[in-house]
């Protein structure tokens, strides 16, 4: 254990680490960040195999490469893999590297927690993906075969595979709490001198609300997995009505965690667009206030929708008609912001680099996402709808369009102050035309797949469905390939490149392009002060 | 919310830690736990000895990482300023326990009001039932759970409320004594709260036992044997750690460690404890009382 002595008042150089050492050792924001980034880069690819290994098997009615159980492992554990080891990874990265750049702070508030939080991903990825690798010595029967919604009673019943998910979900949990712990102490307690709240960079605010968010509904997804894990193997009866227990109350339990966390995966990307559309338009942001206001009401009003994922499974009509009026409320609040990102936009000296047209990308396709959700949120429509690839269609333009092309967005736009050196502009580019491209060409057909009735997690469909799908496919393999443009990009970026300046975009605005590219191991070791 | 930014005094550095091993190998540590668990309850491979060796490695991190901590806090390096980031850390954790116990809450709430009164109500409101002769009625382990006696209020868990209130106030009182530094009574306050805490866990034991042998209410008596058992599980393993948490705190002032100006790490452990103290309040009034 290299540690050296403390000096009160100050800290010392740390003794640099070199090779693994240092990555595992490190108390560093920006080590942790770009452990984050890699982190969440290797599992987007990972899910993104399977997720291809599905649409290969989807390509023609029939079954061909798998069998049906092996199926249902793929599509659970490809979401979770995306959701809890690929976005929320990035966003916790993002966090890391650019929070204390932007509001001054020398690092981040708790730093070995920091670091600890970061090292709980690859073991609960591990669990995640292990019973794959049991099966083939016949241990067990392979990964979670639920969905990744860990439906009782089925989960109830379902092989050990469920075991290590809840395990996974455990750690997962445990690493973002920490990170959302750490992220709000250094919010509040690690500003520059004179940075008020309302001073403070948008993306930020929005990362505040998102760990907000993870406190209040992790917990209960934990709670949740856990009563799963008892009814499973110490017998107990929350989930089975000849106990007195419920299927559904799983569900409440599992949604009360699963809907506000489509705004953890997307309330630091709409803290992030701002920034962006603000420097490739060189104007200020439009309505800061608006927006701020807008992320906490959305916040606020996420908590309380959760019963619109499963309108079908029977509640009382009064409740139907709560949840449905209530999720439509959140449509005001985020056409505030869609409304302020436009009006950042609006006559503005716009030009367009790779990030601004990931941020315009990702305005338009989520805009979709919006409407389709809207739809959805519609009880009789739902009636329809529900369990339709209608539906995988919608959360792919809210999760791939404003999670992931939201991500790509902050990538392309840090990846310079991250690194030193300018992106390849033809090869970004060009990586966002085919990603947008194959992303509407895999998954417009489904929207139209779903209205035709095709229900979702079926390895098997009616031949009517077969052109659709087969389209599907296709744009699904050349939305995967693209992405190795995009690690491509990354990796030669990393390597050398032109040397990007300290404020890399010429109008962009705010304490972290201040600092040179890349910034100093340590940075705003002394506080800069906001007049 | 705060409009005053972070720190107040200009040039002052916040103390970054140096590199560690500790968070790495807490997490090998966690693995090796999660790992053994699964087959221990799947019954293959070495499970028992997998989640002793993780044990081993966690408490062989917790004592190494805590006691990283307290030495550097000995030492001078926190000031205010760090002080105040432990403050809002341990409030949000707190935070996270609070909605942890919610979600059991949740639970016994959604079938006391919803799941358990609609499946007796089944041959009224649909004309049919799996079960045409369950009541509906609380406490009940179903209509297919094992015949029990519910726990009662007012023996034990009765005892237990005043034990934990006066735990409460004895944490107080060794608080004010460190504020006023006295240090004698510092020490009597926490110890007599780290007595009042075990012989909670004693008594909890004890009605455990009683419930398993004597009323036959088991984690499988339904619905209700559920939700007791989880909550006041949870809750006794909260307490658990609460009290080592304590013991760790008195042998700290034993050893003169905490000033009337710095003392975070014993006001954090007396948040935690009013926070168990006011999670068995809730527990009492809709477990075993209502």
């Amino acid at each position: 254990m290299s540690i050296a002595t403390t000096h009160p008042g100050g800290h010392a150089a740390e003794p640099y680490q070199g090779g693994l050492r240092r990555w595992l050792t490190t108390t560093n924001h920006k080590d942790i960040g770009t452990m984050y980034m890699m982190f969440s880069l290797i599992m987007f690819f990972v899910g993104g195999l399977m997720i291809l290994a599905v649409r290969a098997e989807l390509f023609q009615p029939g079954l061909q490469l798998m069998k049906p159980e092996f199926f249902n492992q793929l599509i659970g554990i490809h979401a979770l893999v995306m959701i809890f080891a690929a976005l929320m990874p990035a966003a916790t990265g993002f966090a890391n590297w650019m929070i204390p750049l932007m509001i001054g702070a020398p690092d981040m508030a708790l730093p070995r927690l920091n670091n600890w939080g970061f090292w709980l991903l690859p073991p609960a990825a591990i669990l995640l993906t292990l019973p794959f690798t049991l099966a083939l010595f016949g241990i067990g029967d392979g990964a979670l075969a639920t969905g990744w919604t860990f439906y009782a009673p089925l989960s109830v019943q379902g092989g050990m595979g469920v075991d290590f998910a809840i395990l996974a979900v455990h750690i997962l949990g445990i690493s973002s709490i920490m990170g959302s712990i750490n992220i709000i102490v250094t919010i509040f307690n690690m500003r520059a001198p004179g940075m008020t709240m309302m001073k403070l960079p948008l993306f930020a605010w929005g990362w505040l609300i998102t760990a907000f968010l993870l406190i209040a509904t992790l917990p209960v997804l934990a709670g949740a997995v856990t009563m799963l894990l008892t009814d499973r193997h110490f017998g107990t009866h929350f989930f089975d009505a000849a106990g007195g227990g419920d299927p559904i109350l799983f569900q409440h339990l599992f949604w009360f965690f699963g809907h506000p966390e489509v705004y953890i995966l997307l309330l630091p990307v709409w803290g992030l667009m701002p920034h962006v559309l603000a420097t490739f338009s060189r104007k200020p942001t439009y309505g800061y206030k608006a927006q701020v206001y807008s992320f906490i009401a959305i916040g606020l009003l996420s908590v309380v929708v959760w019963a619109h994922h499963f309108f079908t499974a029977g509640m009382p009509v009064p409740a139907l008609i709560y949840f449905m009026f209530s999720t439509m409320a959140i449509s005001l609040p985020l056409a505030v912001l869609f409304f302020c990102w436009i009006a950042t936009m609006w006559k503005g000296a716009m030009s367009f680099e790779t990030p601004m047209l990931f941020a315009i990308g990702f305005i338009v396709l989520f805009g979709i996402a919006g409407l389709t959700g809207l739809i959805l949120a519609d009880v009789a429509a739902d009636a329809q709808y529900h369990h339709s690839y209608f539906v995988v269609a919608h959360f792919h333009y809210a999760l791939f369009a404003g999670g992931i092309m939201g991500v790509m967005t902050g990538v392309y736009y840090w990846l310079p102050k991250w690194t030193g050196h300018m992106y390849c502009e033809k090869l970004g580019k060009l990586h966002f035309w085919l990603t947008v491209f194959s992303f509407n060409l895999t998954f417009i057909p489904q929207f139209f797949l779903g209205l035709a009735g095709m229900p979702r997690r079926i390895p098997d469909y009616a031949l009517q469905f077969a052109e659709f799908n087969a389209i599907s496919t296709v744009g699904a393999f050349i939305l995967g390939l693209s992405q190795l443009i995009f690690a491509w990009n990354i990796w030669i970026t990393v390597r050398g490149g032109k040397k990007a300046e300290g404020r890399v975009w010429e109008s962009a605005e705010g304490l972290e392009w201040e600092l040179s590219s890349p910034p100093p191991h340590h940075s705003w070791e002394t506080q800069p002060v906001i007049k | 919310m705060s409009s005053s930014p972070g720190h107040a005094v200009p040039g002052e550095h916040y103390f970054v830690p140096q590199p560690s091993l500790y968070p790495v190998i807490l997490s090998a540590g966690m693995f090796l736990l999660a790992f053994g668990f699964i087959q221990v309850i799947n019954n293959f491979g070495p499970g028992k000895w997998v989640m002793l060796g993780g044990t081993a490695v966690i408490l062989y991190v917790l004592f190494g990482w805590f006691g990283r901590v307290i030495s550097e806090s000995q030492s001078g390096a926190y000031r205010d300023w760090e002080d105040r980031s432990f403050r809002y850390g341990m409030i949000w954790f707190i935070a996270t326990e609070v909605m942890f116990f919610a979600a059991f809450f949740g639970a016994l709430f959604y079938v006391r009001v919803i799941s358990v009164p609609t499946l007796g109500d089944m041959m009224a409101t649909h004309g049919t039932s799996l079960w045409p002769e369950f009541a509906g009625t609380w406490p009940t382990s179903g209509p297919k759970g094992p015949a029990f006696t519910p726990m009662g209020a007012w023996g034990i868990p009765a005892l237990n409320t005043a034990l934990l209130l006066s735990s409460g106030a004895t944490v107080t009182w060794a608080h004010w004594s460190l504020l006023r530094n006295r240090r004698r009574q510092l020490a009597l306050g926490l110890l007599a709260t780290v007595v009042l805490g075990s012989v909670f866990l004693g008594f909890q034991a004890y009605e455990y036992h009683h419930a398993y042998n004597e009323l036959g209410l088991t984690m499988g008596a339904g619905a209700y044997g559920a939700t007791f058992f989880m909550l006041t599980g949870f809750h006794g393993f909260h307490v658990t750690l609460g009290t080592i948490m304590l013991i760790v705190i008195l042998l700290r002032c034993l050893s003169g460690h905490f000033s009337a100006e710095r003392h975070f790490a014993f006001e954090a452990v007396a948040w935690y404890w009013h926070f168990v103290d006011v999670v068995w309040l809730v527990l009492f009034v809709f477990v075993y009382w209502v």
